[in-house]
Formats: structure tokens, sequence, C-alpha cells
């Protein structure tokens, strides 16, 4: 009895603190929400996650800023691993993971099909664009981003910079670009659907002939530029190139005309989810304004939200070209995308 | 005769859980079709022109891992052991931590220094010389191998090491005396009684260079090729193709048992006659004017084993950004701010290793104590064949044995996968080999005569083992259960298909970490890895008197 008192007692004065402060991500009140009483029951929510670690991380620590009581449990790796984690632990009947947040929208039309997915439509997604919403209300886009090129400052003048996704191919660049896996990254393999629809597979095999260093995350291929270690990335999440450049690397984008691979990550709810009231209390609260302001500010995402502003230095997305693939298309060509990487690429 | 029944009953029921279940789900799944057994699987694995890339790029690996680890294992031993090159003592501790580095960590931190354009030595030697080329492309085969070799020689240095330490010079003055010159003499006698240890180092080492999994996965695959185990790894992306990664573990495990078989022919030709005795006097070579050449050389080798990846990891766990010079806009400590207050992966991982490699350890210990005691004092029916089972997992390879344990342990009767019980299995099934080796010379150079003593005093069978055999067995049982932790903390080839997101460890946390390109948080979990091991080393020494690679102080 007295228990519950303590705990009511806290939960006012969070609501308080929250509505005083009036500021930040807290600002969502918590006792809004329907799911709070029975998520703080269930104490927390495992996110399987392909969010570049330190943004993943964030997203968890504002979490739990606005609901003291219910710990996220954050287990990063790329879209393709985070889906065979998935269907291994199934395949052993274990249930671990709430919310599943991949680059490969193709993922939720199989997890979909496999009646593997909760439906829930987080609130304030309605207002959301087209391309971010599951017509049966299954999934949702949590963030977007673009693949673009990037080139390292020190190494390469602006002039001399590619511009084009064909200018890849100049054999001036062999052994001086750096991909990553669409084995292991969901941003790449819809890059690779989105050019093959562009240029062809013709346009990967000639590519693959300047003599790639492969990588896996499409976080990775920017922190190889900006090492130096490779001065031309011909792929990768340009948010996290975006991130990179702010903190002082020598790094810059380029949005090649032709138009770039839009890629929206879509989160869902498992239909067997050991805690859905956390999982649709978070699932919630990174809808929220708020928090996908922060994505758009200091992450470098674009987001579905039609209120969040974006950073003067960062392109609009209407002004891009987007190149887009449908998740069906993406789910269907899975297999046919990575074995022609490998073959192409080596390994 | 009850006594042979108990110990017999939980050595067979052991069996089954660690190996049979395993490898024979692994044996039936890779035959196994829609419509009954088939070769199928084998067809398709070994018919695909990406595998059998894989499987060529291993056979080279091995082979030159072998040979480059003869190279400098054997010279090294030799100075070490017959030579006054100075600080004998140090080189040999740097051996020792070459020996318990995670292979992983070194190929990582190669990459920084060895990388054709960011690498600290590249930039160096551009600097230095204006050239355009890089001095060193870590991501190639050469590459490849010189790094696995660095961390692989010293199976062959203490092959050689401890050969030439038993070997007696005598027959060689003989020689000398006889009028053969000093070249005829390391020719006639020298060499061909060292030649067993030579073959069996460098078969340890090729057996170490085809099980390996994280260098490879750290150097080939940035390059564009794959070996055997990146390539098992591979088929476990989703679609999963488990049945062939079933049939492509058997080339590996039927190497290895061949390789070994191979070794034990060797060693048990010839050799120990010669080798045996004690007796006689080992005398020092003076090198002259070659000592401090030799020990530069040494300390060379041993740099770009231990100092100069040491020091990369250190500075890149202190750096924003790794490639640049460490100045005071570079120097962060936000890696280690990050690793442990905001990556949540840390602290599991690491409570995770402790557990698995406290308990892997205590009942690995004692498991492979009661054996070897069984079976040296030939306390059962049939205690030669103790031995035998207790050694057996070494011809199976880690990644080989995740792929058994996860067909066997994702299904019913046994569902396991997803705790840390599969990989406690994984453990202590591969960790048995070197601890029962370990128990089993302890119990050898324990002389039954001072437990008959003790028997003709009136004692009793658990008396005399109290008093007597268990105080002198101590610090060899202690060394075991140090040798089961480190190889339990450095694991990761079983871990990388066993680990579910809950059961992830610190080697694991570490290779996703690359995947994604953190170096800053690798470094540092690298360090406490690091830091881990080498306290453990330490306990060791401490415990048996002596370096952990044979000698006596």
């Amino acid at each position: 009895m007295s228990r519950r008192t303590t705990g009511l007692a806290v939960a006012i004065v969070i609501v308080l603190v929250a509505a005083l402060a009036g500021g930040g991500a807290a600002q969502t009140a918590p006792t809004a929400s329907p799911h709070l009483e029975a998520a703080k029951k269930e104490g927390k929510v495992v996110w399987y996650t392909s969010l570049v670690l330190p943004s993943a991380e964030k997203v968890a620590k504002l979490f739990e800023t606005t609901y003291p009581d219910i710990k996220v449990e954050v287990h990063r790796t790329g879209s393709q691993r985070i889906l065979q984690r998935v269907m291994q632990e199934l395949s052993a009947n274990i249930k671990n993971v709430d919310v599943i947040h991949t680059s490969d929208a193709g993922h939720y039309v199989l997890l979909k099909e496999k009646k593997l997915l909760a439906k829930y439509t987080p609130a304030g997604v309605e207002k959301f664009p087209a391309g971010f919403k599951d017509k049966d209300g299954y999934y949702y886009g949590l963030r977007a981003t673009v693949n673009a090129i990037f080139y390292n400052t020190k190494a390469v003048t602006a002039a001399d910079a590619p511009k084009r996704w064909k200018d890849l191919l100049d054999p001036k660049w062999k052994g001086k670009m750096v991909t990553a896996h669409p084995g292991y990254s969901g941003v790449i393999a819809t890059h690779v659907l989105a050019l093959v629809h562009l240029h062809g597979w013709d346009y990967f095999k000639a590519l693959a002939q300047n003599k790639l260093m492969i990588v896996q995350s499409a976080n990775d291929p920017t922190t190889v530029v900006s090492s130096g270690e490779r001065v031309v990335a011909v792929d990768g999440g340009e948010y996290s190139a975006y991130q990179l450049k702010k903190k002082g690397n020598p790094i810059e984008i380029v949005y090649p005309k032709e138009g770039v691979p839009l890629v929206v990550s879509p989160t869902a709810i498992t239909a067997f989810a050991p805690h859905p009231n956390a999982a649709r209390l978070f699932t919630d609260f990174i809808f929220t304004r708020e928090l996908q302001q922060v994505m758009a500010d200091s992450e470098g995402l674009y987001t579905g939200h039609p209120e969040v502003t974006y950073p003067a230095d960062k392109p609009k997305l209407n002004d891009l070209k987007l190149l887009t693939v449908t998740p069906e298309e993406l789910e269907k060509r899975n297999d046919e995308i990575k074995k022609h990487f490998v073959e192409f690429f080596g390994a | 005769m009850d006594r042979s029944i108990a110990v017999w009953g939980g050595a067979a029921l052991a069996l089954v859980v660690l190996m049979a279940l395993p490898l024979g789900w692994l044996a039936w799944l890779s035959v196994s079709g829609e419509h009954g057994a088939t070769l199928a699987n084998y067809r398709e694995a070994f018919g695909d022109p990406a595998l059998q890339k894989a499987l060529w790029n291993t056979l080279v690996l091995a082979f030159w891992v072998g040979l480059v680890s003869v190279a400098i294992g054997a010279p090294l031993a030799w100075l070490t052991a017959r030579t006054d090159v100075p600080a004998r003592g140090l080189i040999r501790g740097l051996v020792l931590a070459s020996f318990v580095t995670p292979p992983f960590l070194g190929a990582f931190a190669w990459v920084m220094l060895a990388g054709p354009n960011a690498g600290v030595l590249n930039t160096l030697w551009r600097s230095l010389t204006s050239a355009d080329a890089p001095l060193l492309n870590i991501f190639t085969m050469p590459g490849l191998v010189f790094v696995v070799s660095i961390y692989t020689f010293p199976y062959v240095y203490i092959m050689v090491a401890n050969t030439l330490a038993l070997i007696a010079s005598d027959l060689e003055e003989a020689a000398a005396i006889l009028g053969a010159g000093r070249l005829a003499v390391a020719r006639t006698i020298t060499l061909p009684m060292v030649l067993p240890a030579l073959a069996s180092g460098f078969i340890l080492a090729v057996l170490q260079a085809l099980a390996l999994f994280g260098s490879p996965a750290i150097l080939a695959l940035p390059a564009g090729f794959h070996t055997i185990t990146t390539q098992i790894w591979s088929l476990f992306q989703f679609p999963p193709k488990t049945e062939q990664a079933a049939a492509f573990s058997f080339p590996l495990l039927l190497a290895t048992a061949l390789l070994l078989q191979i070794q034990k022919r060797v060693l048990g030709r010839r050799g120990f006659a010669a080798v045996g005795g004690k007796g006689g006097q080992r005398r020092t070579i003076p090198l002259g004017p070659w000592r401090w050449p030799a020990l530069l050389a040494c300390l060379a080798i041993m740099s770009t084993a231990i100092f100069l990846p040491y020091g990369v990891l250190a500075k890149a766990a202190f750096a924003r950004a790794w490639a640049q010079p460490l100045t005071r806009e570079n120097f962060t400590l936000g890696n280690f701010t990050f690793t442990f207050f905001e990556y949540g992966s840390t602290r599991d991982a690491i409570v995770n290793t402790l557990e698995l490699a406290v308990l892997t350890a205590c009942i690995g210990a004692a498991m492979v104590a009661l054996l070897s005691y069984v079976a040296n004092r030939r306390l059962v029916v049939g205690h030669q064949l103790v031995g035998f089972l207790a050694l057996a997992p070494v011809v199976v390879p880690g990644v080989v044995l995740a792929v058994g344990l996860f067909i066997a342990y994702t299904r019913p009767p046994f569902v396991l996968y997803g705790t840390l019980w599969i990989l406690f299995l994984a453990y202590l099934t591969k960790e048995m080999p070197v601890g029962y080796a370990q128990a089993d010379s302890t119990f050898r150079a324990i002389p039954a005569d001072l437990e008959d003593a003790g028997r003709v005093l009136g004692a009793g069978r658990l008396r005399i083992l109290r008093e007597i055999t268990a105080p002198l067995a101590k610090s060899g049982i202690i060394a075991a259960w140090c040798f089961i932790f480190i190889g339990v903390i450095r694991e990761l080839s079983a871990s990388i298909l066993l680990f579910t997101p809950r059961t992830k460890v610190m080697s694991v946390v570490i290779f996703d970490l690359k995947e994604e390109g953190q170096f800053g948080a690798i470094s540092v979990l690298g360090l406490v890895m690091l830091v881990l091991t080498f306290g453990v080393v330490a306990v060791v020494q401490a415990a048996l008197g002596r370096d952990v690679l044979g000698a006596r102080r």
C-alpha cells in the first residue's frame, strides 16, 4: 500500500518537475500515456536497433530521463544482423525483443507476412508522408537518411571530387575507395537496389574493378574516409557524415544530381513482445515532435514529422532528387542483392 | 568396480553432452535433405566457386602461417635456450605476452598501424620518404599471414625451446671432438634432434591458423576474400544455410584430426630417447660480437607483436581521431566515459565474460584434476581411455564446435541457445584439452611412492589425497584453472555463433563495435581485456614459480 503511494508521489513530482522545467525532450507529460502504468510494471523495453550506436544510446537515455522507472535495453547491430538475430532466437523459441528498428524496409514485409508484428499506430503519425507509413498499420518510418558520395577534403579538392555515381567508375580512384556491405546494412541494401534501378548491375560490376575496401556498417565508410584510410566513400548514411563533419573531421558530402537513394528506417512492435506496454510507450515517445527534432538537430537525420525543422547547413529533403524503392521489392530481391554484391566484390 | 561405474557414467554423460550430441547433429544435418539422406549439401557447398575459393585461401593462409611461425619461433627459441644473448628473461616474457594476446585484438591494432593509407606506420613512412605508395598493406593475404604468425609462433617457440632445454650438449660436443665444424654439428646433430619439435610446432601453428576467425574477419573481409571460418559464419546470415555450414565444417574437422595424427607420429617416432634425460650438461654458445645485434633482432620481432600494437591501442583509447597525432585537441577521455557509462552492453558483457570464465575455469579445473588423477593412478578399468577422451576436443575447431552446439541446442530436448549455458559448454569443451594436459603433467610429476608411503603408514585414500597429493598438485591445478580462464576471455570463434543479445561476451562486443567502426570503444575494451589477461598470467607465474611457457626459472 505504502509503496504504491510513494510511487504515485514520485510520479506527481516527475510530472511537476517536467512541467516546470518546461524544456527539452522531457516536455511530453508522462501521465498523458494510457500505457504508462502497465509499462512501469513491465519495467523495461528491449530495443534491437540499427541506429548508429551513440545515437541509439542517446535516444535510450532521453527515454529513461522522461520515464525513470522504465529501462531501455539497447542492442545495436546492422539491419541484416538484427533480422538474423530475431529469426535465430525464434527458431529456439526465445521471445526477447519488443521493438525492432532496422533500415531495411523489406524486413517488415517479411515479418508482417510471418505474423511476427503487432499492429500499433503511434500518436501523431497520421500527419507523416505516405512513404513513412505502412498501409496496414504495422510499421512506421522512424527516421530517414540518404546515401551520398563522401570524400576526404585533405586528399581531394572539391573540383576533383566525384560528382555523379558514374564518376566513381573512373580508374583514377582505384584502391582509394570504400563501400559498406548490403549483407550487413539495410541502408546499403536499399542503396544498391536503388542504383540498380538507375544504372543496372553493370554499374556495380564496373565499380568492383576499382578494388574497393569493404566494411560492414553504413556508418563506417564515412569514418574510414575521415581517417584518410580511403579518400572516397561510394555509399553510406549521410547522417553519420554530417555528424563527423560537425565534429571537425575532414569530410565533405556530394549529393549526385541523378538522385540519392532515400532510406526510410521503419520501427515496429513484435507480436510476441514480452513488454508490450513499454514497447507502445517507447514507440509513442520516439515519434514525438521533441524526439524527432533531436534526431534532426544533433544526429543529422531526416524524419517524417511535418513540424520538425532542419539545420540550415543541410539540404531540404524536397530539394534533393530522391531515388526510392518499395519495401516489397526490397524484400523480394534481398538475396539477389547480397549474392551479386558478394560475386562482384569478393566477400 | 562400483567406482568405475560412477566415473564412467559421468564421463559418458559429459562426452554425450559436449561432443557426441553436437557432432552427431552436425553430421546428420550435413547429409539431411527434404527427402531423407542426401549429399546435396556437400555438392552445393563444394561446387560453389566462392566456397572453393575460401577453402583455397584457408590452405594458403595456414601453410604460410606455419612456415613463418617456424621462421620466427625456432631462431628465437635457439637464441634464448642455447646462447648468451642478453635479456633472455625479457625475450621470454615478450613471447609469453604474444602467446596470451587475443589474436583479433592484434589484428585490429594492425589495421591502425598498417592500413595502407591512414595506418600510423605508413603515414610515418610517407613523411620520411615522401613516397606515394604505402610501405605495408595489411589488408592482403601476406598482411594476414604476418599478423596471424606473430601471435602463433609461440607454439613453435615452446616446442623447440623446451626440446633444446632437454637435449644435452654432449652429443654435439662429441661430434665437435670428432672434427665436425659448427655447421656440420648443427646439421647432423642438433637439427635432427629438434626436427620432431619443429615439425610438431609447424603443425600446431597450422592448426591455429585453420581455426582462427577474428583475424580473417578483420583483415580478409575488407580486402574482399573469405576463409573457411568467415564463410561458415556468413552462411548463418538470414536466411540461414545451416545444412551447408554443417557440410562445410567437415573438411576443417578432418584436416585437424589428420594433422594431429601426423603430429603424434612425428613426435612418437624418434627424439624422445635422446631428449628424455636430464643428466647431461647444456653448454651456452657464446655469440661474441653478435650478442647485441641478436638481441635487437629479437626485440624488433617482438615489437611487431607487442609494443606497436599495444601502443596504438593505448593511443586510440585516448584519441578523438585515431589516425591523427595525439595532440591536446585530439586527447579525450570520452572513449572511456562512452564505453563504461553510456554504452549499455559494456557492463553486461564484462559480467558475462567473468561469470563464464570463472565458472568454466572452476568446473573445468575440477574435471581435469579428477580425470587426470583417475587416469594417472589407474583407478578405473580402461583408464587409458579417460585421457584420450579429455584430449579429443582438440580436433574440433571453435567454429565447427559452435555450429554443432547451435544445431544441437536450439531444438528440443535441450534448448540452451539464448542462455549462458551453451557458451559454457562450448568453452568447457574447447578448453578441456589444454587444462587436461596441464593437470596430467602435474600428476605425472608427483611420484606415486609418496602416496604409497602414506598408505604403508596406514592412511586412507582420502587422507592421502588431502594431505599428500592435493598440496603437491595445488599449483599445477591453479595453473590449469588460469589457462582455462585466459582461454575463455579471449574466445571469439565459437562465441560469435552462439551469443544472443542477452548473452554477449567481451570478444563479441568488440567484434560488433568493429563492424560499426567504433575504434575508440574497441581500444578501451581491448585494454580491459589485456589487463585481465595479464593479471591472471601473474597469478599463474606466482602459483607455478616459473613462467607459463615451460622452463624453470
